[in-house]
């Protein structure tokens, strides 16, 4: 009997809670760590990404109006989607990173043990990081954590769920949306996690998916005035990118930066994160004042 | 029978002002290594009040070099517990020396004698009493435990609340354990100054905080310097994006506190006459020139009419003239160059078919000075409506419901502050959800603490100063990464 | 009464009553359409309210203008005795008091009026002939004002009859509190006819007792409702209940005399009674009535304040601004 044809899938974009083409019609080649084909991958345009932002915009005010109980709960049956599909991403880990079966495995546990410790900070950040000041007159004070709104995330190069799944998690925790700009050479995961997004509560828009040349969805992302933030871990070993040059553009709308790790390097993002502080960092913080009186 | 109030003046004899300042660097005052050196005036008089010196590449070297070796050698080897000591003189000293710092800032700013008395200095020595506290505290302030100061931070600070800036910056970097380089503004380097000599007093370790005096080169020297490990500024959105840009790629950490164009948004149910408080303290304290000024008034259309009325008449009680009286109510603007923004922007509105009306007050011969303005007719498009003034104009607008309060008072690049007058309690915190500003006033507005984090969103900036938010701009493990 | 004394005066509350009726809106002035328009005044924050009257307090009055507030705030005291020891004799000194405030001084103004209570309204009225200070009568079962209508009426047609000038009458709290306020506007509606019966023109000054009000927004409600029942003053306290007067309470009875006179043509004076009693605090309230009202309330026909060691203190500030050094209580005379 003959080997069965495997039906391959088709990686596109995610936008808005839909998988297109990208409007430009091109798509990209992705390899696997020895080099082997893959799949042809949605090469996005930087109208992909102001499309990707009008959907993230949209998203927003009714993900972060929902209650925190409400998005914890959302958040943690993607991880218990993100289970479901473990073998899956086990496979496209190993193929697209070089790792060990059992490498692999731990890659994706971890991945999945991570989005289920965000999932539980959704009720617990304003309790932590928010405050009741005692100022020194009849008035109530109070300062609580806001999302900061719509946050672009330049995905890990390198580390292609794992690392994915530490710099995205934690912008969805406060009602930010994301429009993420995945491994330019390791896409894979990325997609697949969008599918699993796709099924899940999550609406559609709070997260939107790119995938192409960093290079290429960077600088427009980075200048587009209706952005509040911009993660730039993904800048790291991207081809042409110079994360620099990026942080000087986001100063032209006073964006909030987040820079990459330390020492131009991509951590071990197997350690325990730094407490709520990625959370934070995409949050504002609005205090507001009154009067006591009878 | 009329009530005229006779001359109140505060007393010039209680500081001694100097005819020429030097930089203080490294416990001492010095020369600038090229001599340059500008005037710094009194806006309400124009009368020189002293030299001041210009720092230039050579002397920001120094200071940094200085602050560098602070921190190395003593300032980061100090336990907590004795930084807070040093933070907890220094907030007595400037409660001792307060009327000397309140009149002194009245002569340099232009602001009036009751402000700087019962706001500016006695908010700033709290802000010091504030932060001593913490500095022994750290591991207990949710950043980790063992959060760890940057080093030498730089401060640029603006010309509105010079002493209150100075104390908004200096006080959490030391109790942060950072070491200090701050460039007053050009316009009002007096406070700064004299702030030095306080320091001496204290028996503070030379080099912890050093104050360089100069213009917009000294304050871009200072930033780009590469021993400087944090910055922080105040001041206008055009020179914050600046910095942000010039240290782009640098790793040094930064907190900018911008402009804004807060509406102050008055509901039909608002306590009016406190409204109608709130509204004159939002827009006319300080002559306007506070970037979270309420600049435009957003009032309910049904009770338009009736609340700029009461306003009007408000406004004519309003006293204009010698900051040194302290029955002003309104002093001087602080510079030449200010006063032809205002004037410049406010005659926009005209061209544009706002409709203006002018307080009656007489103003005096000298100095640089504003009549308290209203516009009203204004919308959203005009460049009033819009664009930051900075003086005492106030751009009245109107609106129907509460969603348009909101689309209005957000739909602007800034983000720094809101005000909100209504009676009903739901009605406040459903508006203070909805709008994207740092800090909210409901029924009141202007109201400043050590404790409370003030700050902004969008384009007025990012970073939190005062209260446990205030650290984070302080320590490495603060939340921006 | 005189039948045509009487139709004035019937003539007379018919127009308050109009008046009033046409400002709040509704045919009859119930409970509930009292309610409805005094609770639809604007409230009051009381933060708010305490900031303003602590910023009129920092005005710094000087020299010319501490001279004139000084005379100003002596020409506008109702200078008062209260107390259940009262007699004859007592109400002649404080009299003799209020003829030459400062023997030392013949410059020196007089107050405006003197006040006691009904029984003694008589000797006061002796004691004063001749000299333009006038003669305010407490009435209506002053301070507690828990009597019968009848027993009120009785207290003030008295004091009326003995040639008080000016009645001070208490509005029943109780009623006001309870929500009874076409109760109280009637009464008040009723004393007014009283102080204007058999050509008399007593001038009707109405004691709100503001600290038992207890909230701002009750004094605000409460003003009004005196004001559209005929008060021609009102007045903050009986001075026998603390809180008594406070600036921030006085500030607001100030703004409803203003909107009252906006809203009906009528001008409403002001008295804050009890707790004052320096020249440094009076100084703050007149600062209050010249930055809230201007010129036109300031004069004793339209604010007063209702003091007995405030003009003592007010003598000896006087003194010192004449002579440059300070005076002390044995160089000014008892009353």
């Amino acid at each position: 009997m003959s080997a069965r044809l495997d039906v391959r899938k088709t990686y596109k974009l995610f936008i808005g809670g839909k998988f297109p083409r990208s409007e430009s019609g091109r798509t990209y080649e992705i390899v696997s760590d020895d080099g082997a084909f893959l799949a042809n991958a949605a090469l996005a345009s930087r109208k992909d990404a102001r499309d990707s932002v009008v959907a993230a915009r949209k998203a927003q005010p009714g993900w972060a109006g929902a209650t925190a109980y409400n998005r914890g709960q959302v958040l943690y049956r993607v991880a218990e989607l993100l289970e479901g599909r473990r073998a899956q991403f086990v496979e496209e880990v190993a193929v697209g990173e070089g790792f060990k079966p059992k490498a692999a495995e731990a890659t994706v546990d971890a991945a999945i043990d991570r989005w289920v410790w965000y999932a539980g900070w959704t009720d617990k950040v304003a309790q932590v990081a928010g405050s009741a000041n005692p100022v020194a007159g009849p008035y109530f004070n109070l300062s609580v954590p806001e999302p900061t709104g719509v946050v672009v995330v330049l995905a890990p190069q390198g580390s292609s769920l794992l690392g994915l799944v530490s710099v995205l998690a934690p912008v969805l925790v406060t009602g930010n949306t994301a429009v993420v700009v995945a491994s330019e050479k390791r896409p894979l995961p990325a997609i697949t996690l969008s599918e699993v997004l796709a099924t899940s509560d999550v609406p559609g828009g709070v997260v939107n998916v790119l995938t192409g040349r960093t290079a290429e969805l960077a600088l427009p992302l980075t200048t587009h005035l209706d952005v509040n933030a911009i993660d730039l871990t993904g800048a790291l070993g991207a081809q042409g990118v110079e994360w620099g040059a990026l942080e000087a553009e986001a100063a032209g709308s006073v964006k909030r930066v987040v820079r990459p790790p330390a020492d131009d390097v991509e951590p071990d993002w197997t350690a325990p994160p730094n407490g709520p502080r990625r959370i934070l960092a995409f949050t504002e913080t609005k205090t507001v004042w009154h009067p006591k009186g009878m | 029978m009329s009530f005229e109030y006779a001359p109140a003046p505060e007393s010039r004899a209680v500081v001694d002002i100097a005819s020429s300042y030097g930089l203080f660097i490294d416990g001492k005052f010095t020369d600038p290594a090229e001599g340059t050196t500008f005037k710094t005036i009194n806006p309400a008089t124009e009368e020189v009040l002293a030299d001041v010196a210009e720092a230039g590449e050579a002397d920001i070297d120094r200071a940094v070099t200085a602050a560098r070796r602070a921190y190395d050698k003593v300032w980061s080897r100090m336990p907590g517990s004795e930084r807070a000591k040093y933070l907890y003189r220094i907030a007595r000293l400037l409660a001792e020396r307060s009327r000397e710092f309140a009149v002194l800032e009245t002569l340099d700013n232009g602001k009036p004698i009751r402000e700087s008395r019962d706001v500016d200095v006695p908010t700033a020595a709290a802000h010091f009493f504030y932060y001593a506290g913490w500095a022994d505290k750290l591991e207990h302030a949710g950043f980790g435990p063992d959060p760890r100061p940057h080093g030498v931070a730089a401060q640029v600070i603006p010309w509105n609340f010079p002493l209150l800036m100075l104390a908004w910056k200096i006080a959490p970097a030391l109790a942060a354990g950072n070491t200090v380089v701050l460039k007053p503004a050009e316009t009002t380097p007096l406070s700064a100054l004299l702030f030095a000599d306080l320091l001496r007093q204290a028996e503070l370790p030379p080099g912890v905080v050093n104050i360089v005096t100069g213009a917009r080169e000294t304050g871009s020297l200072l930033v780009n310097h590469p021993g400087v490990d944090k910055i922080a500024f105040t001041g206008s959105t055009p020179v914050g994006k600046r910095i942000a840009k010039d240290i782009a790629g640098s790793r040094k950490s930064l907190t900018l506190e911008l402009g804004g164009k807060a509406a102050n948004i008055v509901f039909d149910d608002a306590p009016i006459d406190q409204a109608v408080e709130g509204i004159v303290n939002g827009i006319y304290f300080n002559q306007g020139q506070v970037c979270c000024a309420g600049s435009r008034l957003l009032v309910q259309e049904s009770i338009a009419d009736e609340l700029v009325d009461r306003l009007k008449r408000r406004l004519g009680t309003l006293r204009v003239g010698d900051p040194m009286d302290k029955n002003t109510d309104v002093g001087a603007i602080n510079s030449a160059q200010q006063l032809e923004r205002i004037t410049s922007i406010s005659a926009s509105g005209e061209d544009e078919g706002a409709t203006r009306w002018t307080a009656p007050c007489e103003l005096p011969e000298r100095g640089y000075w504003f009549a308290p303005t209203v516009f009203t007719d204004v919308h959203p498009a005009h460049r009033i409506a819009r664009e930051e003034i900075f003086g005492p104009v106030l751009s009245v607008l109107t609106f129907r419901t509460p969603a348009e309060a909101v689309q209005k008072a957000n739909n602007t690049p800034y983000g720094l502050s809101a005000g909100i007058w209504t009676e009903k309690g739901s009605r406040i915190l459903a508006m203070a959800d909805h709008l994207r500003a740092g800090v909210v006033w409901a029924n009141t507005f202007n109201r400043f603490d050590p404790t409370s984090p003030f700050g902004g969103y969008k384009e007025s900036g990012y970073g939190r100063e005062g209260g446990r938010h205030g650290l984070a701009a302080y320590l490495q493990e603060g939340h921006a990464l | 009464m005189t039948a045509s004394a009487s139709a004035q005066t019937r003539t007379a509350s018919d127009q308050v009553l109009t008046r009033a009726r046409d400002v709040v809106g509704a045919s009859e002035l119930t409970d509930a359409t009292l309610a409805r328009y005094l609770h639809g005044l604007p409230g009051v924050d009381k933060v708010g309210a305490d900031g303003r009257a602590a910023m009129l307090g920092t005005r710094s009055i000087k020299t010319t203008a501490k001279q004139w507030a000084l005379d100003t705030i002596v020409s506008m005291i109702d200078l008062t005795t209260l107390e259940g020891a009262d007699s004859p004799g007592k109400v002649r000194t404080l009299a003799a008091k209020a003829r030459t405030p400062d023997p030392q001084d013949p410059t020196c103004p007089r107050p405006a009026a003197v006040c006691v209570y009904g029984d003694l309204v008589h000797v006061a009225k002796d004691a004063l002939a001749g000299t333009g200070v006038k003669v305010a009568a407490v009435a209506t079962a002053f301070p507690s004002g828990r009597a019968s209508l009848g027993v009120r009426l009785a207290d003030t047609r008295e004091a009326v009859a003995q040639g008080a000038d000016e009645i001070d009458m208490v509005i029943d709290r109780g009623a006001f509190l309870s929500g009874q306020y076409s109760k109280v506007f009637e009464d008040i509606l009723a004393v007014r006819e009283a102080c204007r019966a058999e050509g008399a023109q007593a001038h009707l000054k109405v004691i709100l007792e503001t600290g038992e009000l207890a909230t701002y927004d009750n004094v605000r409600r409460a003003s009004w409702l005196a004001m559209l029942a005929g008060a021609d003053f009102i007045k903050t306290s009986t001075g026998k209940v603390q809180p008594a007067a406070t600036l921030p309470v006085t500030i607001l009875m100030l703004e409803a005399v203003r909107d009252f006179r906006e809203a009906t043509g009528t001008q409403v004076g002001v008295k804050p009674a009890g707790g004052i009693s320096t020249s440094k605090d009076a100084i703050k309230y007149l600062v209050a009535v010249n930055e809230t009202l201007g010129e036109d309330w300031l004069d004793p026909d339209w604010f007063r304040f209702g003091a007995s060691s405030l003009l003592n203190d007010v003598l000896m500030q006087r003194s010192k601004l004449r002579t440059g050094h300070y005076w002390g209580p044995d160089y000014v005379t008892v009353s």
